[in-house]
């Protein structure tokens, strides 16, 4: 039987931490990540799990310490936010192209400056060429859900790569929402002992690892890292599916929310999804044919998926919750315009800054969206590029 | 300590290198000298994971698909071999509680002095603070020698580099080199220790045994000349690193558990110039009108090996 909880998404994140019971832990405290270190030693200090913690004295320290305890023959991790990322970001790099498997619970928050604590997607599509699988919730539920899917993924064999679970800083990571947890040797079972193939520690073999590579070689690990990237898909679409059997709550690349017969469409990322449903169920009651896909999964990037998912729309909102300063799209706009480019589709594709720092996303925004792309197909020229939600003065 | 046989040098000398040849350092080069030394002092049967930071030694002895280290071997990134190593110590100390590893393992990192004074110090503090038991060896050629002889804050005061290169108004660096090993005994941690080659290597060799094995985290700050920084004679390298002794310029010390200790006091201490003029970094020191930046070279020298005796005798 499911336990009912009501958890933050940081105590839910905490809490498939202490069932997956990894080994090692570096962490630096940087809000709105802060609690979820602050609770896995709160287990150890209780003799919860066996996890060992390494209180590190930077974001910096953190990466290199998980990319070290991983190359060990570790299952580790570490948590962070915003700056503490930037900081980390050459080792992310490392992390990906020694292959280590090991996972990032990043609470997603604006990167500097002026300095704001508050929610947006910045930093982690700023890392999106690092290599990294990047697996993003809507909800308490859904973080918890994807952590505990996290190394199935990454430890895969056809895999080998970092893993990012992602959640909205405070507004997923602070708010309490209900929550069915799993049990915790279901949850054991589903995540199973790690085998490292190739690791320090391995007696029957050493092992050198972090290379000087000359331009003979360095072409092909990037090739490598591609292939493995590629393999990620199918197996997130296994293990999304056979969690789903276990849970009753399967995942896959995205949600489709009345996307099916939509002619507009929304593709957002994150917690703004719920906000946008609600617009869509106002619209559907009109009778107007509006619908979201809610896109779980940016790295690897379901681009084919996205493409046959949209091709009955005749407009298309893509909200971007970061910036990326090349004046005619944010970085989500880019990616799907490209996939749909490739699909030949004659969808009119408007690109939307929302929420930086924290701003309120709110379900009349998300009305106005959808206006303009009914306007939009209509055949009236719209501004294809711009930000909702600024202030007025 | 772990139970061991005291080995003799000719045994000593004899065991199979843990550092193959067939790298790629300059023929001269203090830095894998370091190494092989330091390895040496591993017992047999016990296993290591050697860590390092990004500089010469790295990228010429990792070149891939080839390695040089019999053991295991992890290079991360430039500023935070410290902090790699803390990550693979703590996985040992996991799975070998949980039993998936059975043998010892010591865990040993090599950083130049860039890797260590400079990017690499906010990361090594951390390590040392959280007492790890780990060594960090610091090869010391003062400068950032793998991008060119770059100063570094262990380049010593007047050194011609090439940031901080000799001109009609420079007479190279003008700061003094810091002092890492103090520094790190400041830490409060088990064990630091400062060497350099010396006849037989029974200095470096026992204080590299004494930082292995004494749990917790420890410190090896080893001089290690760089013939194409420092400008001399390849073949000179020994008697280089005996005139930085014999001049109190680098004074073999040791800080065991908080105790000061001494390891060596000239007979009658060299004047400076001794060391300086092997050099080619110091040329111009010699040069006519230049004599004072000398007598301020061996005021600084005095300075702290008075220091350095205060803390010893107390």
């Amino acid at each position: 039987m499911a336990i009912r909880e009501r958890l933050s998404g940081n105590e839910a994140v905490a809490y498939a931490i202490k069932q997956v019971n990894p080994d090692v832990m570096p962490a630096f405290p940087i809000t709105p990540s802060t609690e979820i270190p602050q609770l896995v030693a709160n287990y150890i200090a209780n003799g919860e799990i066996d996890t060992e913690f390494i209180p590190v004295e930077s974001e910096h320290s953190a990466m290199s310490a998980t990319i070290g305890a991983s190359a060990a023959g570790a299952r580790a991790l570490t948590a962070t936010s915003s700056c503490g990322m930037a900081l980390m970001w050459e080792l992310l790099y490392v992390a990906a192209s020694n292959r280590l498997p090991l996972a990032l619970t990043l609470v997603n928050r604006a990167l500097s400056g002026p300095i704001n604590i508050n929610c947006d997607h910045s930093d982690s599509m700023g890392a999106r060429d690092a290599g990294w699988i990047q697996i993003y919730a809507e909800n308490n539920q859904e973080v918890y859900d994807n952590f505990i899917q996290a190394y199935r993924i990454s430890e895969h064999k056809d895999v080998h790569l970092p893993i990012m679970i992602c959640q909205d800083g405070f507004i997923t990571s602070h708010a309490l929402a209900n929550i069915e947890l799993l049990e915790d040797d279901k949850v054991k079972n589903f995540v199973g002992e790690y085998q490292p193939e190739n690791y320090l520690l391995n007696e029957q073999e050493t092992m050198a690892l972090g290379p000087y590579a000359v331009s003979n070689y360095y072409m092909e690990t990037k090739k490598a890292q591609v292939e493995a990237m590629k393999n990620a898909k199918q197996v997130i679409l296994d293990v999304g599916k056979e969690f789903g059997e276990m849970s009753g709550r399967s995942y896959g690349f995205f949600e489709e929310y009345k996307l099916s017969d939509a002619d507009y469409a929304v593709v957002i990322i994150g917690s703004a999804a719920g906000t946008t449903k609600d617009a869509i169920d106002e619209l559907r009651e009109k009778g107007i044919k509006a619908g979201l896909l809610k896109l779980r999964v940016f790295r690897p990037f379901p681009a084919e998926e996205i493409a046959a998912a949209l091709k009955n729309c005749k407009a298309i909102g893509i909200m971007d919750r970061s910036e990326g300063f090349n004046g005619q799209a944010g970085p989500l706009t880019a990616e799907i315009s490209a996939a749909l480019f490739r699909a030949k589709s004659q969808a009119k594709v408007v690109s939307y800054i929302y929420g930086l720092g924290g701003r309120d996303y709110r379900v009349e925004d998300a009305l106005e969206v959808f206006d303009e792309l009914k306007e939009a197909a209509n055949g009236k020229e719209v501004e294809q590029f711009r930000y909702i939600g600024l202030r007025s003065r | 300590m772990a139970e061991q046989k005291k080995r003799s040098f000719k045994e000593l000398m004899s065991q199979p290198e843990r550092l193959a040849p067939g790298h790629r350092m300059c023929a001269g080069c203090g830095g894998t000298i370091a190494v092989r030394a330091v390895l040496r002092a591993l017992h047999e049967g016990d296993r290591a994971v050697v860590g390092n930071a990004t500089g010469c030694l790295e990228v010429s002895t990792f070149m891939y698909p080839y390695t040089s280290y019999e053991d295991s071997y992890i290079h991360n990134a430039f500023e935070n071999a410290g902090a790699t190593m803390s990550g693979v110590e703590t996985a040992y100390n996991i799975l070998k509680r949980k039993g998936k590893v059975k043998d010892n393992y010591k865990f040993i990192t090599f950083g130049g002095d860039g890797g260590t004074y400079d990017i690499g110090f906010q990361s090594l503090s951390g390590a040392m603070e959280r007492n790890h038991d780990m060594v960090y060896v610091c090869y010391d050629n003062g400068a950032y020698m793998n991008t060119g002889v770059q100063r570094s804050s262990a380049t010593p005061m007047y050194a011609d580099t090439t940031t901080t290169p000799v001109g009609s108004e420079s007479n190279g660096k003008v700061q003094n080199r810091k002092d890492l090993a103090a520094i790190l005994a400041a830490h409060d941690i088990p064990y630091v220790g400062q060497s350099t080659f010396l006849s037989n290597f029974s200095d470096l060799h026992k204080k590299s045994e004494k930082a292995i094995y004494t749990e917790g985290a420890c410190f090896l700050n080893i001089m290690a000349p760089c013939p194409r920084g420092w400008r001399y004679n390849t073949e000179d390298i020994m008697e280089i690193c005996k005139l930085g002794v014999e001049t109190c310029y680098w004074p073999l010390f040791e800080v065991d558990h908080g105790q000061w200790i001494l390891n060596y006091e000239p007979k009658k201490k060299l004047p400076i110039e001794d060391f300086l003029i092997k050099q080619g970094r110091f040329k111009h020191l010699f040069k006519k009108g230049n004599e004072h930046l000398i007598e301020q070279f061996q005021a600084e020298v005095d300075r702290r090996w008075e220091e350095l005796q205060f803390r010893c005798s107390k």
